[in-house]
């Protein structure tokens, strides 16, 4: 890490008259911008040769953390390798160069690819028809509500504007919903996790006319599978609602279970998750939604084109590269991985609910409650051992939640070293718990003043440079 | 420990009015301040806005979570408590002196559904 | 197990079973119920090697044809300096996700920050945020920002010179959500600043959106709309293509709330749609109100500057279903790869791009229109894209040029074509087309 060398700004390296490009000359001077068309002042853009430009931001990079560089057990976010074939196949210049708008003939292998993945990812799925076009997860959530509610639409059934959501479900799901002008009825969850299908029963004997459907993951946000899912599901479409799957979770269901067997009528897979294009930072990623017959003439058109083309092209790569006889055991394997960690853990860390995970699982922080050593200690003090930190404080369930997700790609070795760490960290929250509030030691940066952040936002270089004088 | 003070009327919701005359000064208890940690920041109403009792006024916010504001009584609000939008610990530090709005209050009759200390300080405690 | 992605051995699956004491990985399924367990084979094509894939891909890239583009309608054919792919693709940047953790992200944190101060400097507004899926849904976003914002107001008014997929997707997000959108009117090329005005009078409107150049490449002059809008206590949003603010008069200048649109004329390549960039800039006092992800400025505990995702109480996982928006990432990758662009071109560049562009655009202009088959079809200023009337078949002409390895431009009426003009086209490429048009 060179962070004394290079941890400035890209303005603070920027010089008057330095130039980092190069463009070919036209001579048309006789062709003049109008000045009333024009902005009054620069945009204060850097001025930077180069080289400066290409040491910045690689040295930038060393302060970050990927799959790459280390295991990355973050809850919900299926960090699982990034194949390269995948990112050599996104980046041909026979994909990379089509205008969106060209003629049809001359995108018949682009258009190919997009037909072949829906249909791989129909089969996968259980589903009838899948739309390509949602840019992210929760941009296929918005998308499958809107297709429930165009549903509901065509048969005129217009007081449906109520959907059923477990307590335990990640907040994206009631905002996809508040977006989509559907009001949340929040269902309970039973102390194993699950969903209550008692309480489930009494609002739809009270509501179950108004109800359009119920979103779901299953395995849950717990990382426990939904055995009443049947039960649920004929609950839900006996009232006259329809099943929306979270793909968030789709990962421990390859190869056991699929969304259109356990009675779901629509869903989203996330690309970026289970079928492993890469995160990004943050995205761009990918979240097609299918449906069941019938309801693929409700499909809206939420991206103009083919939602994150290049996106998808990594998937599909993915998808082939596995093809049948390896697909099916991505889901055994990353709960394997799971469970290993969760048993040889659950004496150190607190396991609120005992039994069988799929591909996640939670602890409430540590066992030992007595050290006052928090989730938010545990997982920085992760980072000074090179490993990324588990999700932290959700499901909001319980008070101290740590959110361990494996992945299928990690080795028992990565595992067991992983164990390890995390014993030794019990260990020290007993001898040394002043050492671990003040984690991490090690990282580029220390704990971050996040309160100053958010009282005083400063969240440009302009605005940084108003403050300073 | 939060404080509770005499005098004033609570909802179920953590806002406490204090009663002066026909206006009412509305903000959250000192209860909820301490549940909800650092606040980062007030979303206050404009005055001239008309508030409804359980209606939604503004809301507070900490780094880690948001809530939103309720008013326990109706009214035109007539004042905002503008230090909060450069210091919004001000909550943190003195919630009952740090009221959010002042409101012409609609209906005195109203406050007769709200706690009072005795009654808040069991509900907090359950 | 024998599979590159996999590396557990038969013994490893065995001691990790013993571990969690069941015997097989088919009873870590045991809950599912037996009446919907998956049984049998996945009806999808046998495992591909590596070689196989480059081979089943190159089949595929053969069947598209790349062709020189003089195609605009928000999506532009400029140049990818050979530095942004080659940084945009380490596995640092690449594999990693949201920055969470701030103490190993501030590679991430740190260009977001550099990403929204490039954007609020070129768009000439307070602040950004971290960037969205692309121009047309951050403009949908726009108008349901707008809605909450203007609190019972619900009316979203969308000039008829806006791209139709602008419109469509604000269409599309306000059809279950409590939002209204009508037209402006369209009058000549431009936005009908007499019928917007008594839209505003009769009250409820929270957002009026325009865009800038408008579908038609036309720059229309929007004095006095900012002021409008704002007596009808309405918000401005103006959607720009983002590399011709190097130059234009910028949203901020026009005096807009709210300033979106699509970043892809950065540098980032079409592929065929996506992934491009949505930006989203407004005034600092709307901040609180602007959906996604958002990174400060702050210190660590070592007195270090450390940057890191802030004002998240506006966010989904904190307020749910009460949430500023559901969208719950952002655009990380190509927010990096404009901000290298950004940095690279930095300020001459930019400006020099664009006025290439402009200065190309004119050329070939005035060149079809010399061929006496084209005549103007708008009386008013353009950037680097332009509407004109062609006296044939503009389908036919179109094939001709497709023959010749020319995506000639869209068809936006019976006889109108619309062409754009980047700084990738040279002058050969350009009177070539204008040779095929003339004939």
């Amino acid at each position: 890490m060179n962070n004394k060398l290079y941890g400035n700004l890209i303005f603070e390296l920027s010089k008057e008259g330095r130039r980092g490009y190069s463009l070919p000359r036209f001579e048309c001077e006789k062709y003049r911008i109008p000045q009333s068309l024009c902005r009054e002042k620069d945009a204060e853009l850097p001025e930077c040769d180069e080289l400066t430009v290409v040491r910045h931001y690689t040295n930038h990079s060393a302060n970050n953390f990927g799959v790459d560089n280390g295991f990355y057990p973050l809850g919900s976010c299926t960090m699982k390798y990034n194949p390269c074939i995948s990112e050599e196949m996104a980046s041909l210049p026979a994909f990379r160069d089509l205008h969106p708008l060209q003629p049809a003939d001359s995108v018949a292998g682009a258009r190919e690819v997009c037909r072949d993945l829906e249909q791989l990812l129909c089969r996968l799925t259980g589903m009838h028809a899948f739309t390509l076009k949602p840019y992210a997860g929760a941009h296929g959530e918005l998308t499958g509500l809107m297709v429930i509610r165009g549903y509901h639409e065509s048969r005129h059934d217009d007081k449906r504007t109520k959907v059923l959501i477990p307590d335990s479900a990640h907040g994206t799901n009631p905002a996809s919903a508040a977006v989509c002008g559907l009001e949340v009825l929040e269902v309970k969850s039973l102390s194993d996790g699950t969903v209550d299908v008692e309480d489930l029963k009494a609002i739809i004997q009270v509501q179950g006319s108004e109800i359009a459907g119920m979103m779901m993951t299953n395995p849950n946000t717990l990382g426990l599978f939904e055995k009443n899912i049947p039960e649920i599901a004929k609950l839900v479409h006996d009232c006259g609602g329809l099943m929306y799957y979270d793909g968030a979770n789709l990962n421990p269901m390859l190869g056991a279970c699929r969304p259109g067997d356990m009675g779901f009528d629509v869903m989203h897979v996330n690309l970026h998750k289970t079928f492993s294009t890469p995160h990004g930072g943050g995205g761009p990623g990918a979240g097609p939604v299918g449906v069941r017959a019938g309801l693929e003439a409700f499909f809206p058109a939420v991206s103009p084109y083919e939602g994150n083309f290049a996106v998808l092209m990594r998937a599909y790569a993915y998808i082939l590269s596995l093809g049948k006889e390896h697909v099916k055991e991505v889901g055994p394997l990353a709960t394997l991985n799971a469970n290993y960690i969760k048993e040889r853990l659950k004496d150190l860390y607190l396991l609120p609910i005992e039994g069988l995970c799929k591909h996640e699982f939670v602890f409430d922080g540590l066992a030992d409650k007595s050290t006052g050593v928090t989730t938010m200690d545990v997982a920085k003090r992760l980072l000074d051992y090179g490993y990324h930190a588990p999700t932290i404080y959700f499901p909001l369930l319980f008070h101290e939640s740590l959110m361990i997700e494996p992945t299928e790609n990690e080795s028992k070795e990565t595992i067991d070293g992983f164990i390890e760490v995390m014993r030794k960290i019990a260990q020290e929250a007993k001898e040394r718990p002043e050492e671990l509030k003040a984690a991490p030691h090690l990282t580029p940066i220390g704990r971050v003043d996040d309160v100053q952040a958010a009282k005083h936002p400063v969240v440009t270089y302009q605005q940084m440079q108003h403050d300073d004088n | 420990m939060a404080k509770f003070i005499e005098g004033l009327y609570y909802s179920e919701s953590h806002e406490y009015v204090r009663v002066e005359g026909e206006y009412g000064y509305v903000g959250i208890t000192d209860f909820a301040q301490q549940q909800l940690g650092n606040v980062v920041y007030v979303d206050l109403p404009e005055v001239d806005d008309d508030v409804e009792a359980d209606g939604e006024f503004g809301a507070v916010e900490s780094v880690k979570a948001a809530s939103d504001l309720v008013s326990p009584v109706s009214g035109t609000v007539v004042e905002v408590n503008e230090a909060l939008e450069d210091a919004p610990e001000l909550v943190n530090q003195d919630a009952f002196g740090n009221w959010i709005m002042k409101v012409k209050l609609a209906d005195m009759g109203e406050l007769d559904r709200l706690m009072d200390v005795k009654a808040y300080e069991e509900f907090c405690n359950k | 197990m024998d599979y590159k992605y996999f590396p557990h051995t038969a013994k490893d699956v065995r001691e990790m079973l013993d571990t969690i004491g069941v015997t097989s990985l088919e009873d870590l399924y045991a809950e599912v119920p037996a009446t919907i367990r998956f049984q049998g084979e996945y009806d999808i094509p046998s495992a591909k090697s590596e070689l196989e894939i480059r081979q089943l891909f190159d089949r595929l890239g053969r069947e598209n044809r790349p062709l020189t583009c003089f195609a605009g309608a928000g999506v532009y054919d400029h140049y990818t300096p050979s530095v942004i792919p080659s940084i945009v693709s380490r596995s640092e940047y690449l594999t990693s996700y949201t920055p969470y953790q701030a103490e190993i992200s501030q590679g991430t944190l740190h260009y977001i920050f550099e990403y929204q101060s490039m954007m609020a400097e070129l768009t000439g507004m307070d602040v950004s945020n971290a960037s969205m899926y692309d121009g047309t849904t951050a403009t949908a976003e726009a108008a349901m920002m707008a809605v909450a914002a203007g609190k019972k107001a619900n009316r979203i008014l969308i000039s008829d010179t806006v791209d139709p997929k602008i419109k469509d997707m604000v269409q599309t997000y306000a059809r279950f959500h409590d939002m209204v959108v009508e037209p402006i009117a369209e009058k000549r090329g431009v936005t009908d600043k007499q019928d917007m005005q008594t839209k505003l009078e009769t009250g409820g409107v929270a957002g009026v959106i325009v865009q800038q150049p408008n579908y038609f490449g036309v720059v229309e002059d929007y004095t006095g709309f900012a002021d409008s809008c704002h007596a009808g206590k309405a918000l401005l949003i103006m959607n720009s293509v983002a590399a011709d603010l190097a130059i234009l008069k910028t949203p901020g200048e026009w005096g807009a709330d709210i300033a979106v649109g699509d970043g892809q004329s950065l540098g980032i390549p079409m592929q065929f749609g996506g992934p491009y960039i949505g930006y989203m800039c407004c005034k600092e006092k709307l901040i609180r109100k602007m959906p996604g992800r958002i990174v400060g400025m702050t210190q660590d505990n070592r007195g270090q500057r450390a940057f890191v995702l802030t004002l998240q109480a506006r966010e989904q996982h904190i307020r749910r279903q009460k949430a500023t928006s559901n969208i719950c990432s952002n655009q990380s990758l190509m927010a990096l790869f404009v901000t290298i662009y950004m940095a690279l071109m930095g300020k001459e560049g930019l400006k020099e791009a664009a006025r290439q562009s402009y200065c190309k655009a004119h050329y070939l202009h005035e060149q079809l229109l010399a061929t006496s088959r084209f005549t103007e079809a708008f009386a008013h200023p353009f950037f680097n894209e332009f509407c004109v009337r062609y006296d044939g078949d503009v389908d036919g002409l179109l094939k001709r040029l497709e023959t010749a390895g020319i995506f000639g431009g869209i068809k936006v009426g019976d006889n109108l074509l619309m062409i754009a003009v980047t700084e990738k086209r040279t002058k050969e490429e350009m009177d070539k087309l204008v040779k095929i048009a003339a004939s």
